[in-house]
């Protein structure tokens, strides 16, 4: 398929953007990668996701195609002669897609309140991803099955929903001090993340931490510079 | 092997609804239990230790939580009946506005209803801000439905059972509170639509009795915004 048949609107540092760009490096699609700039929102990004104005975007052929991990459903869809990234068993594509959800809808809002909470709300907001990451350490026990990620044998698509949150999760232990993947609590998920960061359709859109520390930082001058929000 | 499917439901819930709508559709014997929220059951509790929400389908003992989840399983496991078409983009497509019903509509709605109370100044421009927010979300869903019967063309589909807010509990709500949302000047495919839905069988059947759904909104969340 030519390259410029697929087509993906994205930042480098946003873990949502990673998730179709692993999934698509997974089947061994080229595909080009349109860089929004930061602070701005292209033509492009507006006509293709009018409703959230959200990147990532997948845009293939024509059709747009948005929300991140409904972009790596339809990958798995589209391009069936590349491993697959959804276990067969229904119940398994179920347990993969519930804890994707959680990890979202759950853990990662925990991770985003630590960014900018204070005293006691930042001490909450820690124990609730502890707790997760305790949660998902189990899941991992039950989905791995012993093997090396959470899809068994081959990055799967939960592999893929949390994984993209590493990169964030090393720069908030940077950033507040704390050890969150830790040998003791989650031997599990600490060998799990090398693994997959190790990975070859992860390692090429990974970002370096240090990298994505230098950002955060450029992130926070700019929510603190910001007007209030208006809702 | 006997199949044993359990829902654990609550007999307001759109969430828990969408469940029984999708195995009715598709013909699926199963055991309701009703959960008493403020009394959440052992049960429930072993179901979904994450959550400790309904609704939670087991199947032969293995338990899927988030309705969403559970009516992909549904649609996976028993095949009569299919609920997403087999287009990916179109199954993208679904799964998209079934995203944003749950992730952007329900709460507007809700605000748009029964919002926090503000000073009386302020109370009518923010009931104003929350009507206009609901209106915009609505449009993206009556320009979605275009000249099609269903959301998911000739018959009922995973949208369509998604969109059970929109379809019946909106106009409960509405009614409870008396605001006014989804009005037929404005949205007149969405309100086809919603006519049409609540007269499938296997969606009718499941819809809770407005009377008494308006009597427990009311006396939940007060009489409401709108109301004079």
């Amino acid at each position: 398929m030519a390259k410029n048949d697929v087509k993906v609107l994205g930042a480098w540092p946003s873990p949502y953007v990673m998730r179709p760009r692993i999934a698509l490096n997974i089947k061994s699609v080229n595909y080009e990668f349109l860089e929004e700039t930061f602070g701005s929102k292209s033509e492009l990004l507006l006509q293709s996701n009018p409703v959230h104005k959200k990147i990532p975007v997948l845009i293939h052929g024509d059709k747009p195609i948005c929300e991140s991990m409904i972009i790596v459903e339809y990958i798995d869809e589209v391009w069936t002669s590349g491993p697959s990234i959804l276990p067969s068993d229904p119940y398994d594509r179920a347990i993969q897609r519930f804890w994707a959800a959680y990890v979202d809808e759950k853990w990662f809002a925990a991770m985003r309140g630590l960014r900018s909470a204070q005293g006691e709300e930042r001490k909450a907001f820690l124990d609730q991803v502890t707790e997760g990451l305790a949660l998902l350490e189990e899941a991992f026990g039950k989905c791995s099955k012993g093997k090396a990620f959470f899809g068994g044998d081959r990055i799967g698509l939960l592999d893929i929903a949390f994984g993209s949150f590493l990169g964030w999760l090393k720069v908030t232990e940077k950033v507040n001090g704390v050890k969150l993947l830790d040998e003791a609590k989650t031997p599990g998920l600490v060998k799990w993340a090398e693994r997959f960061c190790a990975d070859a359709a992860v390692k090429s859109v990974m970002p370096e931490t240090e990298k994505l520390l230098e950002f955060s930082k450029v992130l926070a001058a700019k929510m603190k510079g910001a007007p209030p929000p208006k809702n | 092997m006997a199949e044993e499917v359990l829902v654990f439901g609550a007999w307001g819930s759109p969430f828990s609804r969408r469940v029984e709508m999708a195995l009715k559709l598709k013909g699926i014997e199963y055991k309701y239990i009703e959960e008493d929220l403020t009394n959440k059951s052992p049960s429930l509790l072993k179901y979904n230790p994450v959550h400790k929400k309904i609704p939670v389908l087991v199947h032969n003992g293995k338990p899927v939580a988030e309705s969403l989840v559970i009516l992909e399983y549904i649609d996976e496991t028993w095949k009569d009946h299919p609920i997403l078409p087999k287009d990916p983009y179109e199954r993208a497509n679904a799964r998209f506005w079934a995203k944003f019903i749950d992730e952007k509509c329900l709460s507007a709605i809700f605000k748009a209803c029964w919002g926090e109370h503000y000073e009386h100044e302020k109370a009518e421009k923010e009931h104003e801000k929350a009507v206009k927010e609901v209106s915009e979300l609505l449009q993206f869903l009556e320009n979605e439905l275009k000249e099609k019967r269903y959301f998911g063309g000739e018959t009922v589909g995973l949208l369509d059972i998604a969109a059970n807010i929109i379809g019946y509990w909106l106009g409960v709500f509405e009614e409870a509170s008396g605001a006014e949302l989804l009005t037929r000047e404005k949205f007149p495919k969405l309100c086809n639509w919603a006519n049409e839905f609540v007269c499938v069988t296997a969606i009718k059947e499941n819809l809770p009795a407005r009377d008494k759904l308006i009597a427990y909104l009311r006396n939940r969340f007060g009489a409401g915004n709108a109301s004079k």
